[in-house]
């Protein structure tokens, strides 16, 4: 089966620092898989090279099969990739229903599937129904984190590139956080999971990949891992 | 001693006119430092050849609003193409590459201007000729035709800006430009389009203007300069900001004129603005940052 995104050999640069030193990849539709290792390690740049908000120097992205490399990000956005980044992003000015609008108000989505999309949300965080006419910036961290993620299921994305989205929660949001990732692999959404949170991505992805110094060193199914794993201890040094 | 009650109505409508073009100045530039951080040094420009083109179309077809509407959707063309072949390119860059490339874009419209149309002032007939007493003053209602215009104008941006699916748009690129980007928003058209909207705006004053001045191809300058006061007062890239501070800032030279002439009242924006820097560069009219 060809997967949904490949990403080969890709080196990334900021300035003159070396952040991605050949990263090899590959998600399939609806799979879940996470992206452990320490801080540092390149995790998130992966996510944003894969966004095309970093432009690699070297290697290639695949997205169904197409090279995708060097496209901007909107237009990877419209071919269904989302991305809800690690500090969240929220239009801090724009109400709730705002924000989701700047990823619903597309050509070619009818009102009616406008709707069934802003009612799924809204039935997953009834939070953000509740507060869908106050600014993004009043909303706790928790809800910022909630409307992240409505915002992006707004593109009716492929794959989710989800990066850190229990970092500073509090426990209950998330168990929440974990839910929707079991929803959306249920609905088909492949998701990219950057976590700190051990036991959660192994709970909600199928495979686990593990970086260091800016590339892949190992991979395996997460069913195969436990927390007290020798491999998590070898690459997270927990 | 007594308070001169008559004098100060007449020049607080004077304020308010003025203080109106000012706005739709303003709001233009301000917008385009907003979304884009670039400091447009060509605004004033825009402004003198929307003044032209509303010369050019009412010889051509005598009809003043025709001229208005063509002279806008002629300069917000021009804005479009000019943004895509010298901005968009330089997006990101130091904004001295910037002010230096709108700062070049200015000089060449300047002297294409006075290459086409010569050194002699031209005159756009106002579109309607009737006046109003004003105490001892025959005031044109044209003047009050203007400030209405133009404050309808600022409102449909609002209401754009607030409602419109590309008015979403624009605020969440003004906001986060990159993450704007993630959303799938096409973001360099966005730009393309914000430049267009803040050149027609221009085009829209230097119209509406031209009757009162007389329309040159040095005209932009004194405009340009004020609307830049303006913009810094107002808090840059803060349109609702920028509207105060235009309106304030054309009151206060308005009073001040009643005292001395009014080429010394220019001095009162440029106490406003070293004022402002100094006590409070964030801007008059935003909230405190918290």
């Amino acid at each position: 089966m060809q997967p949904l995104v490949t990403v080969e050999d890709i080196h990334t640069f900021y300035g003159k620092s070396h952040i991605l030193n050949g990263v090899s990849l590959q998600v399939g539709a609806g799979e879940v898989v996470g992206l452990l290792g320490r801080n540092g390690v390149g995790k998130s740049t992966t996510l944003k090279t894969i966004m095309g908000l970093v432009n690699p120097s070297q290697g290639r992205i695949m997205f169904e099969g197409k090279p995708v490399s060097g496209m901007p990000s909107h237009k990877l956005a419209r071919l269904g990739i989302g991305y809800v980044p690690e500090d969240r992003r929220i239009f801090k000015l724009l109400t709730v229903m705002e924000n989701l609008r700047t990823g619903l108000d597309r050509d070619g989505v009818a009102e009616e599937k406008k709707k069934q999309l802003l009612d799924k949300a809204f039935t997953y965080f009834p939070r953000l129904s509740e507060r869908r006419a106050q600014a993004g910036g009043t909303l706790s961290g928790g809800e910022q984190q909630m409307l992240a993620i409505a915002r992006a299921m707004m593109l009716e994305p492929k794959i989710i590139l989800l990066d850190e989205p229990t970092e500073g929660l509090m426990p209950r949001m998330v168990s929440q956080i974990r839910e929707i990732i079991d929803v959306l692999h249920k609905e088909g959404v492949a998701i990219l999971l950057v976590e700190q949170n051990v036991p959660l991505t192994l709970e909600s992805s199928q495979r686990v990949y593990f970086m260091e110094k800016g590339a892949v060193r190992h991979q395996a199914a997460a069913s195969q891992l436990t927390v007290n794993d020798p491999v998590i201890h070898q690459y997270l040094g927990v | 001693m007594d308070i001169p009650w008559d004098i100060i109505i007449i020049q607080t409508v004077n304020g308010l006119v003025s203080g109106m073009i000012l706005a739709l100045v303003a709001s233009g530039l301000t917008l385009i430092f907003g979304i884009m951080d670039v400091v447009n040094f060509a605004h004033g420009e825009l402004f003198m050849l929307g003044a032209y083109m509303g010369v050019v179309v009412l010889a051509t077809t005598g009809s003043f609003w025709l001229a208005l509407i063509l002279a806008i959707l002629i300069v917000a063309l021009l804005g479009a193409a000019m943004q895509v072949v010298t901005l968009r390119p330089l997006l990101g860059r130091d904004p001295l590459n910037t002010i230096l490339a709108t700062f070049g874009v200015s000089l060449v419209l300047q002297n294409y201007a006075l290459w086409q149309f010569g050194p002699v002032a031209r005159k756009i007939q106002e579109p309607l000729s009737g006046q109003f007493s004003l105490f001892y003053l025959q005031y044109p209602w044209y003047r009050i035709v203007i400030a209405l215009l133009s404050a309808a104008i600022i409102g449909g941006l609002y209401l754009f800006l607030k409602y419109g699916r590309y008015g979403i748009w624009i605020r969440a690129t003004t906001q986060d430009r990159v993450m704007a980007q993630a959303m799938g928003i096409p973001v360099p058209w966005v730009h393309t389009g914000v430049f267009a909207i803040g050149a027609g705006m221009a085009a829209a004053s230097g119209v509406l203007f031209g009757p009162l001045v007389g329309v040159n191809h040095a005209m932009g300058l004194d405009w340009v300069l004020k609307a830049f006061i303006v913009v810094v007062v107002g808090g840059m890239g803060n349109l609702g900001g920028s509207i105060l501070a235009a309106i304030f800032i054309s009151l206060l030279e308005a009073y001040a004129s009643i005292w001395v002439s009014p080429s010394q009242a220019i001095i009162v924006s440029s106490v406003v603005l070293i004022l402002t820097l100094l006590f409070r560069p964030t801007g008059l009219f935003v909230p405190t940052p918290k």
